[in-house]
């Protein structure tokens, strides 16, 4: 009941905004705070016994590979508010989170690269995993073509949520590509059956770094979102201009033909 | 703290993720003001909200 009452609360986007203006300042020290920790701890970590220090990628790598499908399925429930309780804000945390989305994939897929040459010997592998997160970049590139591409935000909104809807297919495919296929990326190590396979020593910095990593993306989501319903403002006010200029013109117009009559009938 | 052989590898990849965040919450911040100018732009010019409220007021 609370919860129902807070998301129609939350429907309406200039409380929105006023609350986000409250919280945005606490969320963006919280984050800033724990990435300090995260990092600090991230320098101080041993060496892994067979990757060196490359282990220290990780701490950077694993979070941003979370968050690409994290921020996916923030995306999908979104989609599902847009298609289905119809809430004024589910297309534009859709639509704000997409951005975000992808620059998470792409820094997942890039430190995985940089990562990978060292330990494997190679950048890149066409394996289940690296390939699924591949195709997850391109659909956020996709998304985000969409919302460019339809002008009106509500007939974008539902074609973009159709869209996320089919994509979260692949959220799965992702996380199970490790078990499904002999992947040369190594089956999944912190969230498994039977409890983490990492030494506390590395646990503990990369857990630290998933929390402030999830903080930075709330953070930068609500930003983005009172963007967007301030785009959406100007979008309105830009419209209600432009038919206030045709109606004056229209009038204008109107009154010089009635002139214009009136001088026909007089000859 | 030594970062071994491998160490042009772990740094460019914390400063390309330092580097792509800072350029997510510039364009975030750029963008927030790109938009309160436009919305200051066009209530000077005299179209105000339904509710008469300004636009770029949000708290």
């Amino acid at each position: 009941m609370k919860l129902t009452e807070t998301l129609t609360d939350l429907a309406n986007p200039t409380r929105f905004l006023a609350l986000t203006a409250r919280i945005l300042p606490w969320l963006a020290g919280a984050t800033a705070f724990l990435l300090a920790i995260g990092l600090y701890q991230s320098a101080m970590a041993p060496d892994d016994y067979q990757q060196g220090a490359t282990v220290k990628i990780m701490f950077i790598h694993v979070p941003n590979a979370w968050l690409s499908m994290f921020v996916w399925s923030v995306m999908s429930v979104a989609a599902l508010g847009t298609l289905v309780w119809r809430h004024p804000l589910a297309d534009v945390a859709a639509k704000a989170a997409a951005p975000i989305g992808a620059a998470f994939t792409f820094l997942a897929l890039v430190t995985g690269s940089l990562w990978g040459r060292p330990m494997w010997g190679t950048y890149w592998e066409w394996d289940a995993r690296l390939t699924s997160v591949l195709i997850l970049f391109l659909m956020y590139l996709g998304l985000m073509a969409l919302w460019r591409a339809v002008e009106d935000p509500s007939r974008a909104a539902r074609a973009a949520a159709v869209l996320t809807l089919v994509g979260a297919i692949n959220i799965p495919i992702i996380k199970f590509s490790v078990d499904w296929w002999n992947t040369l990326h190594q089956p999944a190590s912190v969230l498994r059956m039977g409890g983490s396979t990492l030494d506390k020593a590395f646990l503990w910095p990369l857990l630290v770094m998933a929390i402030a990593f999830s903080l930075l993306f709330i953070t930068l989501h609500l930003a983005a979102m009172r963007n967007e319903i301030l785009r959406r403002r100007v979008r309105s006010l830009q419209m209600m201009q432009a038919s206030r200029v045709s109606f004056t013109s229209e009038a204008g117009a109107g009154s010089r033909d009635a002139g214009a009559s009136k001088e026909i009938g007089a000859a | 703290m030594s970062l071994g052989p491998y160490a042009s590898f772990i740094v460019t990849s914390y400063a390309l993720v330092a580097a792509v965040v800072l350029l997510l919450i510039v364009w975030i911040i750029a963008d927030y003001r790109r938009q309160q100018a436009r919305l200051k732009e066009i209530e000077a010019s005299g179209v105000m909200r339904r509710s008469g409220r300004s636009a770029a007021d949000i708290r």
